[in-house]
């Protein structure tokens, strides 16, 4: 218990000016109330159970396999989060996931343009398309479901034919130093991704932007009425998703070391993005999640996978898991949100 | 006539509005006192939300003026409005269930430092405002969804005074409010009307309870205000019957082609 008391603390602290019941208890109280709390306890059990049940799962080898499996999910389910709060999805994530590392290989390879501009202009392109699924769904309100469906295959599409479905080599031009920061290091992917979900995180939570991606979920009419101006918020939050798919594609691509039309499951790594914001408490009706939750819910959807390879079972009933584990979430996430309401919680 | 603006808060002038073919304002004339509380009625599709949304910026009139504080202007948004001290608190109250009261008190205004919420500051300053205003409410950190109708009601009310709004509009504050919870509303607006400095527009359907607070009654018919006093020179009786003769009127004549469909609204010079 101490251990997540700790965790709760530097969460958050507990909200002054209420009648004191002792730090640790109010802590403890602060804890149970955060939307977190569940999906933390699951991963510590299915650590600790896997942990017990081979010895192979503590090891740093099994480590470093589970953060580079959990990094690029959480990534992307970190602007994944901003856009489901605002009410909308993102489907061509995994797409542009695909895009960017191809897009930074034509840059470098056949433009001669210097590897890190190539990055930067990589992401920029990948800002665009999140731009493009923005402004088509808010201009000519054709739902996000749909608009990103066509985004998406026009982008897998774009992929396979600038490629001729071949995959091809990191440019030349990337040293050795780049590679080892853009993913190639064990633990490259998860600093990344563990800067990233801190900063949504406090992007989503503590910033008048955040604010308003919840307003704009929550009562889209109450908004507007505000003042705020929601298509310019959901824009940004569809640029923000597009711009960290094409990001941890490239790292994903300097960490298996080849840029494969195929990264990314054409439209894989989206849904595992989505399964891992759901099991972390975002509710796809707009209006509440948490991103921490969504980089709890990779960690989940990782170690699961990891450790039933590890104790032998085979992969075949992950998803079955992974199916009553977004189910079961989706329904504690409605119930305790009503709980709260109430005021019992 | 018009001016000086001494002691006017908002003339409104032969203001018309169509939305393609129907005509929800023909021909409006309006005047608020500077801390005068005016109660606007009509029956359903009189035109008092569109009246009040012009006001408030969100339609631009077809044709007419507008004047705040004496001098004219063309509000071109909410915002804009907003800026000249215009502030509504909208049937649906625009507050947003998944935050506290303190983040909507703050919404679109929050306070901020490194590009951070400041909210210490907000939840301080919340507290303080609604103390000041006699809102109670169990802590400004709850969610919105956790508050009752007429709590709701007076967070939204406290969000616009705050705002520095000098002019408030209303829309049905009393709608769906228990007797408790309209007086607690009634009373918050009698309380500004005390203090003078927000001249206030309410629209209600209720006459007993807008005759509490309101200086005068204005009353909005086929989109255009054919009904003009003080509140001390009419009864909940005389409205009421103003009103239904209305109705009698408009569904005895049902079966007849209604000649106010086709006026059109008159230009002035």
């Amino acid at each position: 218990m101490s251990d997540s008391v700790d965790v709760a603390e530097r969460v958050e602290p507990a909200p002054a000016g209420r009648p004191s019941r002792g730090p640790l208890r109010r802590v403890g109280e602060a804890f149970l109330r955060r939307r977190e709390t569940s999906v933390l306890v699951v991963a510590l059990g299915l650590g600790v159970y896997f942990a017990s049940a081979s010895p192979a799962f503590l090891t740093q080898p099994n480590m470093v396999n589970i953060a580079q499996a959990t990094a690029p999910v959480a990534i992307i389910a970190a602007g994944m989060v901003l856009v489901l709060v605002n009410g909308e999805i993102d489907l061509s994530v995994a797409a542009v996931f695909a895009l960017a590392p191809f897009n930074m290989h034509y840059l470098v390879d056949y433009h001669g343009v210097p590897i890190l501009l190539a990055i930067v202009l990589a992401l920029a392109i990948s800002a665009f398309i999140g731009f493009v699924n923005g402004f088509i769904t808010v201009f000519f309100r054709v739902p996000s479901f749909v608009t990103t469906l066509g985004t998406a295959n026009i982008v897998i599409g774009l992929v396979l034919v600038t490629s001729h479905a071949y995959p091809a080599p990191i440019p030349d031009a990337a040293t050795e130093t780049i590679r080892h920061w853009f993913g190639a290091s064990d633990w490259a992917h998860i600093t990344w991704c563990l800067l990233i979900v801190a900063s949504f995180h406090v992007l989503l939570t503590r910033t008048p932007w955040g604010l308003h991606t919840i307003a704009v979920g929550g009562n889209p009419l109450g908004a507007t009425e505000a003042g705020i101006r929601a298509g310019r918020i959901k824009i940004g939050n569809f640029m923000m998703v597009s711009t960290l798919g094409g990001f941890a594609g490239i790292l994903e691509a300097f960490r298996i070391n080849t840029i494969d039309p195929n990264l990314g499951g054409g439209f894989g790594i989206m849904f595992t993005a989505v399964s891992a914001a759901v099991i972390g408490g975002t509710a796809l009706a707009g209006g509440s999640g948490t991103v921490i939750g969504a980089f709890l819910g990779a960690l989940v959807l990782a170690e699961l996978q990891d450790g039933m390879n590890l104790i032998g079972i085979s992969a075949n009933p992950y998803f079955i898991i992974l199916g009553v584990a977004i189910l079961v979430s989706m329904i504690a996430n409605v119930y305790l949100s009503r709980l709260r309401r109430t005021g019992r919680a | 006539m018009a001016g000086d603006g001494g002691g006017e808060a908002l003339r409104v002038e032969h203001v018309a509005k169509r939305f393609g073919g129907l005509t929800a304002l023909r021909d409006v004339n309006l005047r608020l006192a500077r801390g005068e509380v005016l109660g606007l009625i009509g029956d359903n599709g009189a035109g008092k939300s569109t009246l009040i949304k012009i006001i408030c910026g969100f339609h631009q009139p077809d044709a007419g003026k507008i004047f705040v504080g004496g001098e004219e202007v063309a509000l071109k948004s909410v915002d804009h409005a907003r800026t000249l001290g215009i502030d509504t608190v909208y049937q649906d109250l625009a507050l947003v269930n998944e935050l506290s009261v303190y983040h909507n008190m703050f919404l679109n205004r929050e306070l901020v430092r490194w590009r951070l919420l400041g909210n210490r500051r907000m939840r301080r300053l919340a507290q303080q405002h609604l103390d000041n205003m006699g809102v109670n409410i169990p802590s400004v950190d709850d969610e919105v969804a956790k508050l009752s109708g007429g709590q709701r009601q007076a967070i939204a009310v406290a969000r616009s005074v705050y705002s520095d709004a000098k002019i408030l509009l209303l829309d049905e504050p009393l709608a769906a409010m228990g007797a408790k919870e309209g007086a607690l509303i009634l009373d918050l607006v009698r309380d500004l009307k005390d203090r003078g400095e927000v001249s206030i527009i309410i629209i209600a359907h209720n006459y007993g309870q807008i005759l509490e607070v309101c200086d005068r009654i204005n009353l909005l018919q086929h989109g255009s205000i054919t009904f003009d006093k003080p509140t001390s020179e009419t009864s909940v009786q005389e409205l009421t019957d103003l009103v239904v003769a209305e109705y009698r009127a408009a569904r005895t004549q049902k079966l007849r082609p209604d000649p106010s469909a086709n006026a059109r609204p008159t230009p002035r010079p």
